[in-house]
């Protein structure tokens, strides 16, 4: 499958990125294209530019600064899972990265791609909400809490780009998915963290979009066990069904994998 | 258009090729390496995968224009007959194919997934080909042989 015809650009640093995008007609960045190359393949998008960041100078890093781990918007998932540095800081963020698609995938796809995609079922924002994450980009600093705005939709403006990923290193953290069996996105994930200030839930694959769960983030204050989630009920209205899980279902997933989550942060894996 | 230049196998090439070229036309119909397939055509079933500078990935998933400057290995690259790369011969040994589509990709994938684990158990090795599919095998011998390449 041929996607239609675009014209490609390799910029040398992102000044070069964003001018090449003020320039073109119905522009696109392209980092590890492991979403947006099916997408164009299927004719779904079709770019008139698209600008490749997945090499401009800067953007693929992971360092620490104090008790925060930062992560380059052009890091691969497969370098995220086998670093030594977010082994250490925060083993669900690495463990997160190893489980996402396939190894190919992982060997192209980015951070800063699946960010900026916010697919409803991407394994990425409920770390990024969970351990309440920065997002720096080109031209400002955005919390977690403010970026995902909906289905596949970000506070990014057009051009914006996302330079890099700045996590709170947590005192624990667990991510736990029911793995869709076709693709590995999540049918539901959860992804807890006790920061140190509090105890952010947060919950992929089972909405429109990535969301924090108010009523496990409260019993897990409470008690950071698997079993105090035992009775907190997750509401299945507003959850997705389709031809994988009814809402109900997914509901259910939900309490299961937050309390697969704490125990994983419990046993520091 | 645009002009790419890359190593395949050890050959330094260059072309001028649409730009959108998938990297996988250009092996196939630009350099007539047709051993790497195009089976799903959506980036699930890995009979495309390649080494990208060491790492395997899905060469129908990628522009040519985006491996300008790199370097390629496709199966033809990592043995012959007479000379079979160890991956190769432990799943001629082990028959691991069937109608052989998905093996020149299935390959690729092991002979990365032995870069990355010195001595994979069953499960690691199930796990690591969750990119690649085989309609045929049922992946008992796929599993068996690069369990093999790896104790080799
Ligand atoms: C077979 C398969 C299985 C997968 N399974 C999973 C899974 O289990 N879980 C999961 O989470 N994901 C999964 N993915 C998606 C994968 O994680 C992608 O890597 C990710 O969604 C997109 O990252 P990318 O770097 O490939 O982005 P691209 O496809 O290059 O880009 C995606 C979008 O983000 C924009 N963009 C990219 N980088 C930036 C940036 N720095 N700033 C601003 N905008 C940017 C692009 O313009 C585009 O709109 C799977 C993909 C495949 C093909
Ligand atoms: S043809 Fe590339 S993954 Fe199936
Ligand atoms: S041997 Fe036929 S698809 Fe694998």
């Amino acid at each position: 499958m041929y996607p239609a015809s675009f014209t490609y650009v390799r910029p040398a640093d992102l000044a070069a990125a964003e001018a090449a995008f003020r320039e073109a007609d119905d522009p696109r960045y392209l980092a590890g294209g492991m979403t947006l190359i099916p997408t164009m393949k299927q004719r779904l998008a079709a770019p008139s530019t698209l600008i490749d960041i997945a090499r401009v100078p800067g953007l693929s890093f992971i360092r620490r600064e104090k008790d925060t781990l930062v992560i380059g918007a052009c890091t691969r998932h497969a370098t995220v899972a086998a670093a030594p540095e977010v082994r250490a800081a925060i083993p669900a963020l690495a463990a997160l990265a190893g489980g996402i698609g396939d190894p190919a995938v992982r060997n192209r796809g980015t951070i800063g791609g699946s960010l900026a995609n916010n697919d409803p079922a991407a394994d990425y924002p409920s770390a990024v909400l969970g351990l309440g994450a920065v997002i720096r980009t080109t031209r400002r600093t955005i919390a977690a809490d403010a970026f995902f705005t909906g289905m596949f939709s970000t506070a990014l403006e057009p051009g914006e780009i996302i330079t890099e990923v700045a996590f709170p290193g947590p005192r624990r953290a667990g991510y736990a998915k029911v793995r869709n069996p076709a693709s590995g996105y999540a049918m539901a994930g959860v992804f807890v963290a006790e920061t140190g200030k509090d105890v952010r839930v947060a919950v992929t694959g089972a909405g429109a979009c990535v969301f924090r769960a108010a009523e496990m983030e409260q019993a897990l204050a409470r008690s950071f066990t698997p079993d105090a989630l035992a009775d907190v009920r997750v509401a299945a209205a507003d959850l997705n069904a389709d031809i994988h899980g009814s809402a109900a279902y997914r509901a259910q997933l939900v309490r299961v994998m937050a309390a697969r989550a704490a125990a994983a942060a419990l046993s520091g894996a | 258009m645009t002009s790419v230049s890359m190593r395949v196998n050890g050959a330094d090439v260059r072309a001028d090729v649409e730009d959108r070229t998938l990297l996988v036309h250009f092996l196939r119909e630009h350099l007539r390496l047709t051993g790497t397939h195009v089976g799903c055509d959506t980036s699930q079933c890995g009979a495309c995968t390649i080494h990208l500078n060491g790492e395997a990935v899905k060469s129908c998933t990628m522009f040519a224009a985006q491996a300008d400057g790199d370097e390629i290995v496709t199966i033809e690259g990592v043995g012959e007959p007479g000379r079979l790369h160890s991956m190769q011969a432990a799943f001629q040994q082990h028959h691991a194919l069937q109608c052989g589509f998905c093996t020149p990709g299935m390959i690729m994938a092991g002979i990365d997934i032995l870069r990355r684990h010195k001595s994979p158990d069953e499960e690691t090795i199930r796990e690591e080909l969750e990119g690649n599919l085989c309609r045929c095998t049922g992946y008992v011998n796929i599993v068996k042989a690069i369990k093999a390449a790896a104790e080799s």
